[in-house]
């Protein structure tokens, strides 16, 4: 599939700032499942920095704008072809070890709850891809995709609880309960191109992959009960959601800041 | 029980050749004159303006760690072990940091647990797969060694991210010089005061492939209410470079930039006294008012190089200090010069139960802790101390580790009454960049209450001007 | 040199300055205040004095009522009054420990020196205090570190900033002080020429130590006229506006020919010392003593404004 990316991300402040500073991991991974055929990425008015590839295989790239300025844009666009690999992430390079992402984070520390539900869902037993795929399933059940009710800092406990949440809640709840398994975990951020109607996400979308032994980190994606295919399209990996995250910034000054995003996707079968 | 501690000036009721001047020395002082001397010595300090402020304790914001003007000495063969043992050390370490951001080898083989590394809250994946130049993560290396017999030095931590202190060693021994330079002139004592420049020397060498022309270098500093910040001001005063604060930096097209009144000033070394959680707020603590903000990705894009390089706490963990010895065999093929203080992992269960029931011989400290908090010493401690210490390591044992109450050595001091033995350890200072250096001396830290082994400035702790005596 | 380590220099120069001006304003104060009343009373001139210096509304708010010895302790001691001459002594002494390094031993010593004598003064009984050894122990303080600075301070670019720092404040401070007797103290016109517009006159010279200076500048009898020629246009007054002016144009000047490059703050600065250079004493009054100072007061502000963004801010490009 030819998938064409349209990704617009504006912040705007209610004053005046002296500048801003990003680090923008906003490029499609290199692995047998994508291959990028056009990229860009742009900061309206800014100046570009240093970029590089960080451990984990993700292009880092770093940008700058001058102030005086109100807001800062983010443009993206291109095509990426992709593959459908059952989820599984061949051909990534990379060189942090999966180890590495047994480490919990805030976000994503399972508490008592998250443990019984990780336990329950591997009690019918399996090889690592079994459990993952049941623990996936089980949050798919646990936690209901509504829009509104989580926010940026809601934990994969709290969203446990409340029952409810989106893409970033069942990401961050799957990590912690394949860490309770002892399975490395890890929170990956990109895009998922919408085939049918009223499917449960947003074209800017976040899942996780769990790495399984012998076949290398696999990427699930409990928000919507499958593995990642040709539909998505993986940018970057991190502990969680803010480690992740494929813009992050900040501007100097004491303005308050809202944000604008426009994701638009569109796909050729080949 | 009394443990025979080792005087490093008297042995058997006779002065250790190595002593004898001083010996002379102290005979011929009255106590009005050393009194006189105290005083001066103070003022001096005083006077520099270096200071020591303990955070959260209150009180004299100006207070001054107590200095001692009885050297202490080592001979020249002394230092050449101590020499040979700390800078093997210092290699090894930073080979372990470049492996374990690598390729990880030594955990591949075996030979250090996967999960002490990977889980360590001191690993840093953000710097996985980077090579610093030269290969150098960790550029100075502060060693604490302790001492129990004529031959007998121990390490007891290493210190691989910013170990404080070295102004401590330049202005005890300025302040001897000043206030008796006769000592000097009967006493061939190597020279501690090149370190300055071989710190600038070792910073500069580490500048990164895009430096053009000579590195500029600056320190990065907290600010003025940290409580070394004296000393980072020495430093930069007697290095000729930049004090600075992450407000004086920024990040624009791949580079550093310092404010200058000229405009902005390209950085290249940045000698950093924060900790990695401050360095970016972009990478690390979003709320961190003292970072810079993308300055992560210019060093990991080469355009600026941190030193310490962020990451390099993994190897200075007291979990991983276990591990050392192996580290010094397995990527330099050498037996370890200095041994290593036998240490019980509580995380280990048999461990655990070792420790648990042997609290009152042993001294348990916890894994993260500095500046002698977090400690429990089993033989100075009162039942309920101990009582709750074994609650918290029963509690959280991983945090924990424990080890044998060294006989830590002793060394004349001054004191009311006049001189009496008190313990000691040495923290020298080892550079780390295109060679690896060491200035002959480094800070004796000295417990200056009676019997008390905790030489923690911040506990009551003194220092002490120390000599290596020329051939 | 880090535009934070420029800054704090011009702000130690601008602190101690700013010291001393509160010392010789409690001074003016003192003395009037031994006069026989010209208003309602005592009350009035100290009023006059909070207002001059810019606090009487935090006075009012922490003590209401103007009473002498309230207004000492406000104006020397009060570490909740910024401009007290505690206050500044201790943010010199916090902005020298900032760039220590910028700073020879001798200044630094002098900085805290005040500093510690400062603490010691405090722990003193209030009453066993006289204003005028407060006022004395003040001057004393700003002249030591005044005078290390000139004596040690290598001629470089920081030595500008903090010669800076003291022009820009002591023109502002000498046109305030001015301001206060012009305009504050003596606000009905039916006093003009009186004794006691005399006295008040002779306080202020005094206040300035420039006293002994005048009469040998002038000779005669005090007049409005010759005081606003020797506190705006005298260039042997080393407090005079023209004077201070001079010398931020000397240092800026310096800055320009080290920095190889000239910003705003040269040219406003050339302009204002134009202005002076050209005028005549009744150009003054004919403008008003009191407009003209404002005026002033406010070109001035708008300079330090200029200097800031040029050097100390870090902004410049």
């Amino acid at each position: 599939m030819i998938v064409t990316v349209n990704h617009t991300t504006t912040y705007h402040y209610d004053a005046v700032m002296r500048g801003a500073v990003q680090s923008l991991r906003l490029f499609p991974s290199q692995f047998d499942g994508q291959k990028t055929l056009e990229w860009s990425v742009e900061v309206a008015n800014g100046i570009r920095g240093g970029a590089f590839r960080d451990g984990a295989g993700d292009r880092v790239e770093g940008w700058s704008v001058r102030g005086p300025l109100s807001e800062v844009s983010v443009i993206v666009s291109g095509r990426v072809e992709t593959k459908d690999l059952t989820g599984v992430l061949r051909g990534h390079r990379e060189i942090v070890v999966p180890e590495a992402y047994l480490r919990e984070t805030t976000p994503t520390r399972a508490n008592v709850a998250l443990a019984d539900l990780a336990r329950s869902a591997a009690a019918g037993g399996g090889n690592a891809l079994e459990r993952a795929h049941r623990l996936s399933e089980a949050i798919a059940g646990a936690i209901v995709y509504r829009p509104g009710v989580t926010h940026a800092h809601t934990t994969a406990a709290e969203a446990l609880e409340l029952g409810e949440g989106v893409c970033q809640d069942h990401a961050h709840a799957l990590i912690a309960c394949a860490r309770v398994l002892d399975l490395p975990a890890r929170y990956i951020s990109g895009y998922l191109y919408a085939t049918e109607d009223g499917s449960m996400h947003e074209a800017a979308h976040a899942w996780a992959e769990i790495f399984v032994e012998g076949l290398g980190w696999v990427g699930f994606d409990a928000a919507n009960t499958c593995c990642s295919d040709e539909r998505y399209i993986r940018l970057g990996s991190g502990f969680d959601a803010q480690d992740a995250a494929p813009i992050r910034g900040i501007a100097q000054g004491i303005g308050a800041e809202t944000m604008d995003v426009t994701v638009a996707l569109g796909a050729t079968q080949q | 029980m009394a443990i025979p501690y080792f005087n490093e000036m008297y042995q058997n009721d006779q002065v250790r050749p190595l002593y004898a001047r001083l010996e002379d020395w102290t005979r011929a002082m009255p106590a009005e004159l050393r009194q006189m001397k105290q005083a001066e010595a103070e003022a001096l300090f005083r006077r520099i303006g270096i200071t020591f402020a303990v955070y959260g304790e209150g009180g004299d914001p100006d207070r001054l760690i107590p200095f001692d003007m009885f050297p202490r000495v080592f001979t020249q063969t002394e230092w050449r072990k101590l020499e040979r043992g700390i800078k093997q050390r210092a290699r090894a370490l930073n080979a372990f940091l470049l492996d374990v951001y690598g390729r990880g080898e030594i955990i591949r083989a075996g030979r250090i647990p996967a999960r002490l590394v990977y889980q360590n809250e001191a690993y840093e994946r953000a710097v996985a797969g980077f090579v610093p130049p030269r290969g150098v993560y960790s550029h100075i290396v502060g060693i604490d060694l302790v001492r129990t017999g004529p031959e007998d030095f121990f390490v007891l931590e290493d210190n691989c991210r910013t170990p404080s202190g070295v102004s401590y060693m330049l202005e005890n021994r300025e302040i001897m010089m000043r206030m008796f330079p006769a000592l000097f002139r009967e006493n061939r004592i190597e020279p501690v005061d090149g370190y300055p420049d071989l710190l600038r020397r070792t910073l500069a060498s580490v500048a990164p492939a895009k430096c053009e022309g000579e590195p500029t270098v600056v320190i990065l500093t907290p600010g003025h209410f940290n409580s070394a910040y004296y000393e980072h001001s020495f430093l930069a005063d007697l290095m000729g470079v930049e004090l600075v604060e992450g407000a004086d930096l920024f990040v624009e097209a791949g580079f550093v930039w310092m404010r200058t009144t000229q405009g902005p000033r390209r950085v290249d070394v940045i000698y950093r006294r924060i900790d990695d959680a401050f360095l970016d707020p972009l990478c690390f603590r979003p709320d961190s008012m003292l970072g810079i903000a993308g300055l992560m990705d210019v060093y990991r894009s080469g355009g600026v190089s941190i030193c310490s390089a962020p990451g390099a706490g993994v190897a200075d963990d007291k979990a991983i200090y276990t591990y050392v010895p192996e580290m010094i065999r397995f990527y330099l093929g050498e037996e370890p010069v200095l041994q290593n203080v036998p240490t019980w992992q509580c995380g280990k269960s048999d461990d655990l139960k070792y420790v648990l029931e042997n609290m009152t011989e042993l001294v348990v400290k916890e894994v993260h802790g500095s500046g002698g908090y977090g400690m429990l010493v089993g033989p100075r401690a009162t039942k309920a101390e101990i009582a709750a210490f074994r609650d918290r390591v029963a509690a959280k044992p991983g945090n924990y580790i424990a080890q044998p109450t060294l006989a830590l050595s002793t060394t004349p001091t001054f004191v009311e009454q006049g001189i009496a033995p008190r313990h000691v350890d040495l923290r020298p200072y080892c550079l780390v960049g295109e060679r690896i250096e060491l200035v002959p001396g480094g800070l004796t830290r000295v417990a200056l209450t009676e019997g008390s082994l905790v030489v923690n400035s911040s506990q009551g702790g003194g220092v002490k001007d120390t000599w290596v005596l020329a051939e | 040199m880090l535009s934070r380590t420029a800054d704090n220099l011009f702000w130690i120069a601008r602190y101690m300055e700013r010291a001393e001006t509160m010392a010789r304003l409690l001074e003016v104060g003192a003395r009037i205040a031994l006069m026989p009343s010209a208003g309602d009373g005592y009350r009035n001139e100290w009023d006059s004095l909070l207002r001059a210096s810019g606090t009487a509304a935090g006075f009012a708010a922490k003590y209401g009522d103007p009473v002498q010895r309230n207004i000492e302790s406000y104006l020397f001691f009060d570490r909740d009054n910024p401009s007290s001459v505690a206050s500044c002594i201790e943010q010199a002494r916090e902005n020298g420990r900032i760039v220590r390094t910028a700073l020879t031993t001798q200044v630094w010593d002098a900085l805290s020196t005040a500093s510690q004598e400062l603490r010691q003064l405090e722990r003193c009984e209030r009453s066993s205090l006289e204003l005028s050894q407060l006022t004395e122990w003040t001057m004393r303080q700003t002249a030591m570190v005044r005078g290390a600075i000139d004596t040690t301070q290598l001629r470089n670019d920081g030595y500008d900033f903090l010669g800076l720092g003291y022009a820009l404040e002591r023109a502002d401070n000498t046109a305030r002080l001015l301001d206060v007797k012009y305009y504050v103290l003596l606000p009905r016109v039916e006093f003009i020429g009186s004794g006691l517009d005399n006295y008040q006159w002779q306080t202020l010279l005094r206040a300035l130590s420039a006293h002994r200076a005048f009469h040998w500048a002038y000779g005669g009898d005090i007049t409005a006229g010759k005081i606003a020629h020797f506190l705006v246009l005298n260039p042997q007054c080393p407090r005079s506006l023209l004077t201070a002016i001079g010398a931020a144009m000397g240092h800026l000047d310096r800055l320009s020919r080290g920095y190889g490059h000239s910003t705003e703050a040269q040219a406003r600065a050339r302009v204002i010392l134009g202005e002076l250079g050209e005028l005549a004493v009744e150009d003054v009054f004919d403008e008003g003593l009191h407009e003209f100072l404002t005026r002033f007061i406010r070109e001035v502000g708008d300079l330090s404004g200029l200097v800031q963004g040029a050097y100390l801010s870090g902004e410049a490009r």
